[in-house]
């Protein structure tokens, strides 16, 4: 019988290194996946993934079971992706303001105004599978992190709502906004012919 | 049950993770609101479209790099059971007033003998001294020197070799 996240912590707690091995087979798949559905940069990702794990390591000594294993390591990837995001905003920030006039060009595309237009635009040259990525990167911090919970992990509320520090309810409204603004963002793709959607995604 | 209520328990309806009051309160209005059903419709088709995206493997040698960077990590050392450097310290500060504490006791004895042996040579010093009660009020009481001498009582006068033998006695 396989031993449960809490089992195989606890072992390393105890010094057994092979277990760290396990839960690192485990939870190295969905904690990059995740990592990457934030930060969208797969170097990124990787390398906070690995200091997630770090992270775990060196915690090992203080983890008591009192919550799941899972909320533990997610709420971790959480805080690191946040502050990822926030240092690469604030690099680019500073960026912007020292370069030059003619770079300005080169970043306005980013902020386009017609989101339909720029979906349609995406359909025709890009991955279908990029759209919704960044349909999903649109979103506001928190709202993506429920969303990537939610649907990709499929925790539960209770789990969610204690790696966002916020209440059930809450997090239920949080969802709810989350998923209106991806069903108005990726109306495009809704209806369309099912062998769009065949073969990861590409657009045939 | 209005449509601004609904849109908090649809997503625990459409996941299936509302308890069956909540499922059937959500049931009920969708019957009777074609906004929302049509609502619940494309956030099912949203969620079918959101799986489209395959999940990322970890590139080759991720698992190498964290079991490096696991294995660089200091190792636990003799003192590694205690869980925090405030409870270290107060370890360390509470064995040291313990040292102190079981020194004291015996450093106050040897200070007591210590006393009490020189109190009693001083005792032994002082017994020998008979005279000095004598001595010391004499010396003290100058009016004496002023009395003119009488016949009848001739004034006080300490033999040089009294007053000597009481120094050296009280030496």
């Amino acid at each position: 019988m396989a031993r449960s996240d809490v089992q195989l912590m606890l072992d390393v707690k105890a010094g057994n290194d092979a277990s760290f091995g396990l839960l690192l087979q485990k939870y190295r798949s969905p904690l990059v996946s995740f990592l990457y559905r934030m930060v969208r940069d797969t170097a990124t990702a990787e390398d906070l993934a690995q200091e997630v794990f770090l992270r775990v390591y060196r915690a090992r000594k203080q983890y008591s079971p009192s919550a799941k294993f899972t909320t533990w390591m997610f709420r971790i990837a959480t805080n690191l992706a946040l502050n990822s995001l926030r240092d690469n905003r604030y690099r680019k920030m500073e960026t912007s303001i020292d370069a030059p006039q003619s770079n300005e060009e080169d970043a306005a595309p980013r902020e386009l105004p017609a989101r339909e237009m720029r979906i349609d635009e995406h359909l025709l040259e890009r991955d279908r599978c990029e759209v919704i990525r960044g349909a999903i990167g649109t979103l506001p911090e928190k709202q993506r992190v429920a969303v990537l919970l939610h649907k990709y992990e499929e925790m539960d509320y209770a789990e969610i709502a204690k790696i966002l520090e916020c209440s059930e309810s809450a997090l239920k409204s949080l969802l709810f906004r989350a998923y209106e603004t991806l069903r108005v963002q990726l109306a495009p793709l809704v209806g369309q012919p099912a062998q769009h959607r065949a073969g990861e995604g590409r657009v045939s | 049950m209005k449509c601004e209520d609904v849109s908090k328990e649809l997503i625990g309806y459409l996941d299936r993770r509302a308890n069956s009051a909540e499922r059937r309160r959500v049931e009920e209005h969708l019957t009777q609101c074609a906004a929302c059903r049509k609502r619940a419709g494309e956030f099912r088709e949203l969620w079918s479209i959101l799986e489209e995206v395959p999940a990322i493997e970890p590139s080759f040698g991720f698992d190498a790099r964290v079991r490096q960077r696991v294995a660089a990590e200091p190792r636990p050392r003799w003192f590694g059971f205690v869980p925090q450097p405030r409870l270290a310290f107060s370890m360390a500060l509470l064995f040291a007033l313990s040292v102190w504490m079981v020194r004291l006791p015996q450093s106050n004895t040897g200070i007591v003998a210590e006393t009490a042996a020189t109190e009693s040579e001083q005792f032994q010093a002082i017994k020998d001294l008979g005279v000095l009660d004598n001595y010391e009020v004499l010396t003290k009481f100058d009016a004496l020197s002023e009395l003119t001498p009488t016949a009848a009582e001739p004034p006080v006068k300490l033999p040089r070799n009294h007053r000597a033998g009481n120094e050296n006695g009280g030496a």
